[in-house]
């Protein structure tokens, strides 16, 4: 095993323990802080595939300022057992429900794939790169690139809207 | 052994991690006498003498105060969540270590028949991972607020965090700016093109003063200190921490306030280029390695300067209200930082036309 | 109301003008001062090395002197015991025996001579009632003890050394001014 691969299965393990203790947590604190973990996890994968960019910008925005934000909400509503109410029977059918069809339609996904062609080559790769991204977003994917960003100009505005309401 | 293993190279290995052993040393002993200068220049500021008791000029005051620090008793509160609390001083340590990866120290010694970079990684998107860190840097505050279990730290935590996450916003806009003109993101090779052409500070006098005001904002250094205003808004985030963990906190802000003036001198003031002088004549005539040494020299004067700059601030500006820090952060850095964005990508796009419309 | 004295400033609320708000100049000139500050000759005395010097009529702690020859002077007449406004001073008195004539001035010296300088305040009223000068305050101050005990001076801290055999600490203890 080459250095990549012990660094690899690290963090994959990491990344599926943190998942997992995301899920079963009691503390939505301690849930929020595993999911750093995660996400840090799945920055040293990008890092893996020579994907520098993409990776410190997970760590920055979603690692950095999301789960910040998640934090805040959760911190100041105090969120415990024993305040959080018994919850329905049917909903947590529905919930199960939910899931389950959502990982029936991930591993069908991953089924359909193709695997062997699509694999991203390790330490090889020079797709992340910063040069070449930025030419395939602003050439290939430039309408999508503006339009992605006028969602998030009229998401602004919206929010801007709620927060003058009196 | 595995083949694979063999193939590493290990010289290359040791060479990295005598290079990151040295370089946190540094910055711990930097740090050690960033207390110092503090306390000196506060005096000299207020027309007094400073410590100067223990050890010539007070000199050993830093190690007498680490002492005191680990000498105290530890208090863990009975209702916090304990491995939380010890996490936040750590994590606040770790990150503010960790950006010192990529910021070049100096060009190369030439040692052992190898050129030895001292820099820790030259990455290509150097001053994005320091961004990255910096924005992990967050959760040293907020974690140890929160596992305080007192809602005076986690009302400071919140509002420390938040200034942090407020100020990124309009230095990441000042640095774009930057990187427009450089057209990469390695520190190295920002360097290298300082030391050839201009300091980026003629080039970005604006975008260096709202990174300068951000960098005081990200370092909780007045006049943006209120996450930890001791006297009026409760110490902030580590007001249950005592013993060496608070000390891990106030230690984490001036390597913090190190690293930070380490990364403003390689962005804007040429690194470890020696101002007024052609680097590479000099060094065809002393040398590389006294060359290298000269650099070094070089790019530690300037954080000098800029570390006495953050105290020199210090001891003269009143803190600001909150309500005044988001306005600051948003309505007037936040703005500016867009508009020098905007100039300086016309000026650029201008200058690539051959100044043709 | 009228004003008490002369130096009261209207506060004015006026808003920021754009100059104003931009800070940066205001806190040049902040700076500025504190930079000039960093120069300025520092009043602070380095105390145990430097001291300042005492005024002629500084009070600090007692000493018990002694004549030219060494013999101590006190006849322990009690009357610094009575001038004393704090009740500090206790003395017991005891006879001269034959053979103590270089020890003592007078048929009559005091055996033991305590003052409490935690209730002393230091107004000089013993150094005036002593009729044979053999109290006065000198200029050692600052007196510091882990116990309330240790605030009670006997003659073994109260006596000035003697003249004869140790000169040196003699003019120490005495200062100055006196």
């Amino acid at each position: 095993m080459g250095i990549t691969q012990v660094l690899f299965w690290f963090l994959s393990i990491l990344a599926i323990l943190g998942a997992i203790l995301v899920v079963i947590s009691k503390n939505p604190v301690h849930s929020v802080l595993w999911l750093i973990v995660v996400f840090v996890a799945i920055s040293g994968h990008y890092i893996l595939l020579d994907a520098q960019f993409l990776a410190i910008v997970n760590l920055i925005v979603y690692a950095g300022a999301i789960m910040v934000l998640f934090l805040f909400v959760f911190m100041l509503m105090n969120l415990n057992a024993e305040t959080e109410p018994q919850k329905n029977r049917w909903l947590k059918i529905a919930g199960v429900v939910a899931g389950g069809s959502l990982l029936l339609v991930l591993v069908a996904a991953l089924k359909q794939a193709d695997l062997k062609t699509k694999i991203a080559e390790m330490n090889r790769g020079d797709i992340g790169l910063i040069h070449n991204l930025g030419l395939t977003l602003f050439q290939d994917y430039v309408v999508p690139f503006e339009i992605s960003s006028v969602l998030f100009l009229s998401a602004m505005v919206g929010v801007v809207v709620i927060g003058k309401k009196e | 052994m595995h083949p694979l293993l063999l193939a590493m190279d290990w010289v290359f290995l040791i060479e990295k991690a005598v290079l990151i052993l040295i370089i946190i040393s540094v910055s711990l002993l930097i740090a050690m006498y960033e207390t110092y200068a503090e306390r000196k220049v506060a005096a000299f500021m207020q027309d007094r003498r400073g410590p100067n008791r223990a050890g010539p000029f007070g000199l050993l005051q830093p190690l007498a105060d680490g002492m005191k620090l680990f000498m105290k008793e530890e208090i863990i509160p009975n209702s916090s969540s304990r491995f939380l609390f010890v996490l936040g001083p750590g994590l606040a340590m770790l990150t503010a270590m960790m950006t010192s990866a990529v910021v070049p120290w100096s060009s190369h010694f030439h040692l052992f028949g190898r050129d030895v970079d001292l820099q820790i990684a030259d990455v290509n998107i150097g001053i994005l991972y320091i961004f990255g860190v910096v924005s992990m840097g967050v959760y040293g505050i907020m974690i140890g607020g929160w596992a305080s279990n007192n809602k005076f730290s986690l009302l400071a935590a919140i509002r420390g965090a938040s200034q942090i996450i407020s100020y990124e916003l309009a230095m990441g806009l000042s640095i774009i700016a930057l990187l427009m003109i450089t057209g990469t993101l390695s520190l190295g090779q920002i360097v290298h093109q300082q030391m050839e052409g201009h300091y980026y500070v003629l080039l970005q006098p604006l975008g260096f003063l709202i990174f300068l005001i951000c960098a005081f904002a990200e370092c909780n250094r007045t006049p943006f200190d209120l996450s930890e205003a001791e006297n009026e808004l409760n110490f902030g985030y580590h007001q249950e921490y005592s013993s060496m963990k608070l000390g891990f906190y106030l230690f984490a802000e001036y390597i913090n306030m190190f690293i930070s003036s380490a990364v403003m001198s390689t962005l804007y003031f040429g690194g470890y280029d020696i101002p007024f002088v052609n680097d590479a004549a000099l060094g065809a005539s002393i040398g590389q390695n006294p060359l290298a040494a000269l650099q070094f020299l070089s790019l530690f004067i300037k954080i000098a300067i800029f570390i006495f700059f953050f105290m020199w601030v210090r001891w003269t500006i009143p803190r600001f209200r909150y309500d005044q820090l988001m306005n600051l952060g948003w309505k007037v850095l936040i703005p500016l930082a867009l508009i020098n964005m905007v100039a300086t990508g016309f000026i650029v796009l201008l200058k690539a036309n051959h100044w043709h419309f | 109301m009228q004003p008490l004295t002369n130096r009261a400033k209207s506060v004015d609320r006026k808003p920021m003008t754009m100059w104003e708000k931009m800070y940066l100049p205001a806190i040049a000139k902040g700076m500025s001062i504190t930079f000039g500050h960093m120069f300025k000759r520092k009043p602070t005395v380095n105390y145990p090395e430097k001291t300042r010097p005492f005024s002629p009529v500084f009070r600090g702690l007692h000493v018990l002197n002694r004549d030219e020859e060494g013999r101590e002077r006190c006849t322990a007449c009690g009357l610094c015991a009575v001038a004393c406004p704090a009740e500090a001073i206790t003395m017991e008195g005891a006879e001269r025996l034959p053979g103590e004539e270089n020890l003592y001035r007078e048929e009559k010296y005091a055996a033991k001579y305590e003052i409490n300088m935690l209730r002393c305040i230091f107004c000089g009223l013993c150094e005036e009632a002593c009729p044979k000068d053999a109290i006065y305050l000198s200029e050692t101050f600052a007196p510091a003890n882990y116990t309330r005990k240790g605030f009670i001076y006997g003659k073994d801290s109260l006596l000035i050394p003697n003249p004869v055999t140790h000169p040196e600490e003699y003019a120490k203890a005495k200062g100055q001014h006196q």
